[in-house]
């Protein structure tokens, strides 16, 4: 059979192709960033960038390593991560089981939202100007209260999302046996909601790990690993900067192993937080 | 489960979910109390510099020079703005097109590899962006953009400048662009998730194409919120703070093309951190860059998270 090109026929094959060349210029973007990152820095990466602290001369291209970095990132972001845990599974547990359809519940969904969208540097001055009025100097505790600052908002609403997906037969039929809804919270959302939460950690995690504006100003920047919660503490993400910042080729060749080791971490957990989706998912009542 | 609970006698229990109630309860009085207190503390350091200058020399002054107590935001304010709009501009037509195509056109498997795309895209740190941004985009507008722009196209306004190197607005809006296109293409793809089927079935019976349909029934219904998204990805480019302020040049100017150097507020605050408590009034002004910067995101994102929750009943936060 013919076909007719009416005018609305050749729109929709320029807007169809429009589509696609869009889609993979998304899609490229990724493939792009993940190629330079991994050209860049597989070839300055080597056992002595993971296994040593900085030694003398070693921004000038001398002898060392950035373990204080790795080490000081996993520190922070795992001391942050438990710090927001304890506050919002609380909450996101109240805002399914007390308060699931209450007006308060809105208004402090909404000001979780407000406060996931506060950039990292307001977080940064506010833990600064926090730690002013307490007497604290930069240190790996001023880092973790910035960085459970940030992963609030991020970790309660992603549990909130996920608790719920909770299936409403399950939480009525442990009220109809008469459990409280504390028990019903306790022993049946977060057993059967599990995989999801630790994907909101996960996330939480993952945004934690990769922030530097929020500890530029509260965690400081050290060659040592911290010995205690008040010593300064290196990051992943301020050495990347610190080295691009120097002259020297070398150290900038690190600079590039440093991002190319940060991004795996943060691949690895993204696709780490799937993996457990997909693996503990399974025992969950569907 | 745990068998011993269940042994207590009931108004034991009763009692634990009341207590258990009021102490969860107190705890979400946290984060309304957290954006309260995030406000009044930045106001609070910044407020001696309303003493010493009038809120209309700060906003439009535009010396910045702390040793001699001059302290003009207006260059990096603009500068914001421009590496903003840039951003924003450069990231719209192709996210819209991209979410379309995924809601209207793509097939489920193509669907299921775009959601852990955009994943990834969004979970890389921003300071792996910045990287990314002088190996790869800051060269190629130095090489390639300016000069053919130089060439071909020199008669526009906005894409003239004499900035040798290609840090620059453009720069950061390309790296920014990348960085906020997971969240728009996300929201404007759950807001036509919202379209009912039963519309697009009509608009197809009744001999319309697929671009028809999506132009006159799908898209004006999910205008506002297609709005809202893009005012959400706008606040996200605002606050970003270490790959742009990677890639920009960092001069304190008003930029006049998109070639020029800028300096954003956030680059502003994290560049200078270090001196801020030594110079009067520094950390003052710093703090009040803070505040401003907080000021617009608030605004930005109170109403669009109104406007999404109006459309979806409840704004998804998965992403």
């Amino acid at each position: 059979m013919k076909r007719h090109w009416h005018k609305r026929h050749i729109e929709e094959a320029i807007l169809k192709g429009l589509m696609l060349v869009s889609f993979l210029v998304v899609a490229g973007a990724l493939v792009l960033i993940l190629g330079t990152v991994l050209v860049k820095g597989l070839p300055a990466l080597n056992w002595q960038m993971v296994t040593q602290t900085p030694k003398g001369g070693y921004y000038l291209g001398k002898e060392g390593g950035i373990l204080n970095a790795i080490l000081g990132s996993l520190y922070l972001a795992g001391g942050g991560t438990l710090l927001a845990l304890i506050f919002s599974l609380p909450i996101a547990l109240y805002l399914e089981t007390y308060a699931s359809k209450s007006s308060w519940g809105r208004y402090v969904r909404l000001s979780l939202d407000v406060l996931w969208g506060i950039p990292s540097i307001v977080y940064g001055a506010f833990g600064f100007t926090l730690m002013l009025s307490l007497g604290l100097r930069a240190s790996l505790l001023g880092g973790i209260i910035a960085l459970a600052l940030l992963e609030l908002p991020i970790m309660t609403r992603a549990m909130d999302e996920v608790i719920r997906l909770m299936p409403a037969d399950l939480e009525q039929a442990a009220l109809a046996l008469g459990s409280t809804r504390l028990e019903t919270a306790v022993h049946v959302v977060t057993r059967q909601m599990l995989p999801g939460i630790l994907t909101a950690i996960l996330l939480a995690f993952g945004r934690g790990i990769g922030d530097a504006a929020s500890v530029l100003f509260t965690a400081g920047y050290t060659d040592r690993i911290p010995t205690s919660l008040m010593r300064p503490v290196a990051s992943l993400p301020l050495a990347v900067f610190f080295q691009l910042g120097t002259p020297f080729p070398e150290v900038q060749q690190r600079a590039y192993a440093s991002a190319l080791i940060l991004t795996v971490i943060v691949l690895a957990i993204s696709l780490g937080s799937r993996w457990v989706a997909a693996r503990m998912g399974k025992y969950t009542v569907k | 489960m745990g068998a011993k609970v269940y042994l207590s006698p009931l108004p034991a229990r009763r009692d634990q979910d009341r207590s258990a109630s009021r102490t969860l309860f107190l705890l979400t009085l946290l984060p309304p109390a957290l954006v309260l207190v995030i406000l009044i503390a930045l106001a609070a350091r910044a407020w001696p510099i309303l003493g010493e200058h009038t809120l209309w020399e700060l906003l439009a002054g535009t010396v910045w020079k702390p040793l001699q107590g001059l302290f003009g935001f207006w260059p990096f304010i603009a500068g914001t703005v421009w590496v903003t709009v840039a951003a924003v501009a450069l990231a719209v037509p192709p996210c819209l097109l991209t979410a379309i195509y995924l809601s209207e056109y793509a097939r489920q498997s193509i669907r299921a590899i775009m959601k852990p795309l955009l994943d990834l895209l969004a979970a890389i740190p921003s300071v792996v962006y910045g990287v990314w941004g002088m190996v790869a985009i800051v060269p190629w507008v130095e090489h390639s953009l300016v000069p053919f722009f130089r060439r071909w196209l020199g008669f526009l306004p906005f894409f003239v400048s004499a900035n040798p190197t290609g840090f620059s607005v453009l720069a950061g809006g390309i790296v920014l662009a990348v960085m906020i296109a997971p969240f728009i293409i996300a929201v404007t793809y759950e807001v036509m998730a919202t379209v009912p089927e039963g519309l697009r079935q009509a608009s197809l019976a009744l001999g319309a194409t697929r671009w028809q349909t999506v132009k006159s029934a799908v898209l004006p219904q999910t205008l506002p919120g297609i709005l809202a998204g893009i005012v959400l990805g706008s606040s996200r480019a605002l606050g970003e703070t270490m790959a742009v302020l990677m890639v920009v040049g960092n001069v304190a100017q008003v930029p006049g093309s998109v070639f020029d150097a800028a300096y954003p507020l956030p680059a502003l605050i994290a560049n200078n951190y270090g001196e801020m408590m030594s110079i009067p009034m520094y950390d003052a002004a710093l703090m009040g860059a803070a505040l401003i910067l907080l000021a617009i995101v608030l605004v930005f994102n109170v109403a669009s998270t109104l406007v999404l929750r109006r459309i979806m009943g409840r704004v998804r936060r998965a992403w």
